[in-house]
């Protein structure tokens, strides 16, 4: 099985066409919309958790990109700047999924990107900033 | 000399003599739990020498008195602003202090709730620390000695004549855990809050941290040698809100917040790593000091003292969306450091997700550092001038 959260970019010729329901017809995955936003240029932006066996969500992802649609990990627009970051754990109460977390007796505070949602609850919450999301998702952070 | 209360006895001279002679047995405060859970305090005492502290969080009363040096024509600025953030400049012609919690100027502040406060005083020193070039603008009313009504120049730490951080309240001894129980998230001092009591947030290094190392000031008072934001500081006072007589447990901890430290040192010697300019959420700015402590072992009461842990050592849940706000005196039970850093509480019932604000991955570099400092034979415990006020008999 294979759960993860990515970032999906469609071009602006796809967006009146029926994709994601693809996922669930032709190759069995089960998803998870957590963001979604069409653009003035009619081009999209979605955040989607894909879950299913491994090989399903891999023709599932090959379908995306044949449909011309852009994949990207989390990960690639959400980061944190460890030089900023000192460790306090001011942002583990805020993280709705986990992503952020105390890792015991040692008290270090851990980024998980593979656990993040991208909601951005951590942005205004940590102290001196260093969560750095890509402002609402928006198109400018996958260039 | 009459007989000693004390089974081990060790004058600050001696424990000097011998970290110059690089003999000293230092450790760090989480050492010496262990230490003194497998030795008991007698034997500690017989083995440490100082126990080294840390602490690392938000403490809103810092700032820096700062001499900009004379301009020409002399100006007797009686308004400034580095980086657009105001420091108070009612002192000596060209002598200013900025405060840590100024924001500033033309920041939104609450208007759009909750203010993201990026910017303020504790931001200003961080640029300073970190050798960036900062704006200063000053205006003054034009005397016959200080004719100039208006100044602006670029400053760097290096081309200051004097700066000096001077923190009129800084390591308080212990802190409220701070939960909301209203129905809206709230955002406070205390980081952000949400309703129904469901997260709370603290602030202690707890058995790193330094005055709850020594709870009941012995050794800690005026003239105390201390890591101050990376460089070398001093306990000058005890600060603003000291309050010995909070409620104590029978180990001599505060059960509440009590005790607090004024704390000096030269900005030149000082470092971004260890102050670092803080955004709360619709509250405002402040900034992050690091202080280490290094506490002399004299005697196995000392010992006791350091070598008591996060289970020792308690705090009180009190409810920030009305009852701090208006001193009302309750709180919603008393809770270890232990359980606080194990991640979860229970308040009324029901369990609550702890967030700590103080960090303890860098309370534990900062004591590291400090035995460091300490076993290069460079670093001498100083005798306090006098001791702080302690608890009423």
């Amino acid at each position: 099985m294979s759960s993860k959260i990515y970032v999906l970019h469609f071009p602006k010729e796809t967006g009146d066409q029926p994709i994601i329901s693809q996922l669930v017809k032709k190759f069995d995955i089960d998803f998870n919309i957590l963001k979604a936003t069409i653009f003035p240029g009619n081009d999209g932006l979605m955040v989607i958790e894909l879950n299913g066996h491994k090989k399903n969500v891999k023709n599932g992802l090959s379908y995306l990109r044949d449909c011309g649609v852009t994949i990207k990990s989390i990960s690639t627009i959400i980061r944190r700047d460890d030089d900023k970051c000192f460790q306090c754990g001011a942002c583990t109460g805020s993280c709705p999924t986990g992503a952020l977390y105390i890792k015991r007796p040692s008290m270090e505070v851990i980024y998980d990107p593979d656990k993040c949602t991208g909601c951005g609850l951590c942005v205004n919450v940590c102290p001196v900033h260093a969560m750095d999301v890509a402002r609402n998702l928006t198109l400018n952070s996958l260039e | 000399m009459a007989d000693s209360q004390f089974a081990v006895e060790k004058t600050y001279e001696e424990i000097n003599a011998r970290i110059k002679a690089g003999e000293a047995v230092v450790v760090t405060a989480e050492e010496m739990v262990i230490i003194v859970k497998e030795n008991g305090p007698v034997e500690a005492a017989k083995k440490v020498d100082v126990v080294t502290t840390g602490t690392f969080s938000p403490m809103c009363s810092s700032g820096a008195i700062i001499n900009f040096g004379h301009t020409n024509p002399t100006i007797k600025a009686s308004r400034v602003w580095l980086n657009d953030v105001m420091a108070y400049a009612g002192l000596a012609a060209v002598d200013i202090y900025l405060g840590a919690a100024e924001v500033v100027e033309d920041d939104p502040l609450n208007k759009v709730f909750p203010g993201g406060f990026k910017y303020g005083g504790g931001h200003v020193i961080e640029d300073l620390v970190a050798g960036k070039k900062v704006q200063l603008r000053a205006i003054g009313y034009g005397t016959d000695c200080y004719p100039a009504t208006e100044a602006e120049k670029e400053i760097t730490l290096a081309d200051l004549p004097y700066a000096l951080l001077v923190n009129p309240r800084n390591c308080y001894q212990n802190y409220n855990c701070a939960i909301n129980l209203s129905d809206k998230t709230i955002y406070t001092y205390m980081g952000t809050l949400r309703p129904n009591g469901r997260n709370a947030n603290f602030c202690s290094a707890g058995e790193l941290s330094p005055l709850l190392n020594d709870p009941l000031y012995k050794t800690i008072g005026l003239g105390s040698r201390i890591f101050l934001g990376g460089g070398v500081g001093y306990v000058t006072w005890q600060g603003t809100q000291h309050n010995p007589d909070a409620p104590r447990l029978d180990n001599g901890s505060p059960r509440k917040p009590s005790g607090t430290l004024m704390l000096q040192g030269d900005l030149k010697g000082m470092s971004p790593h260890w102050l670092k300019g803080i955004s709360m959420q619709g509250y405002g700015t402040t900034m992050a000091v690091g202080v280490g402590i290094p506490i002399p072992i004299l005697n196995e009461e000392m010992a006791a003292y350091t070598g008591m842990s996060n289970e020792d050592l308690v705090t009180q849940v009190v409810d920030y969306s009305f009852d701090y706000s208006h001193g009302v005196s309750r709180n919603f039970g008393e809770v270890t450091y232990a359980q606080l850093q194990a991640g979860e509480i229970e308040v009324n019932g029901q369990k609550v997700q702890t967030s700590p604000l103080s960090s303890v991955v860098k309370a534990r570099q900062i004591a590291e550092i400090l035995k460091q400092w300490i076993e290069d034979g460079d670093f001498l415990i100083e005798k306090p001038v006098t001791t702080l006020p302690g608890p009423k008999e």
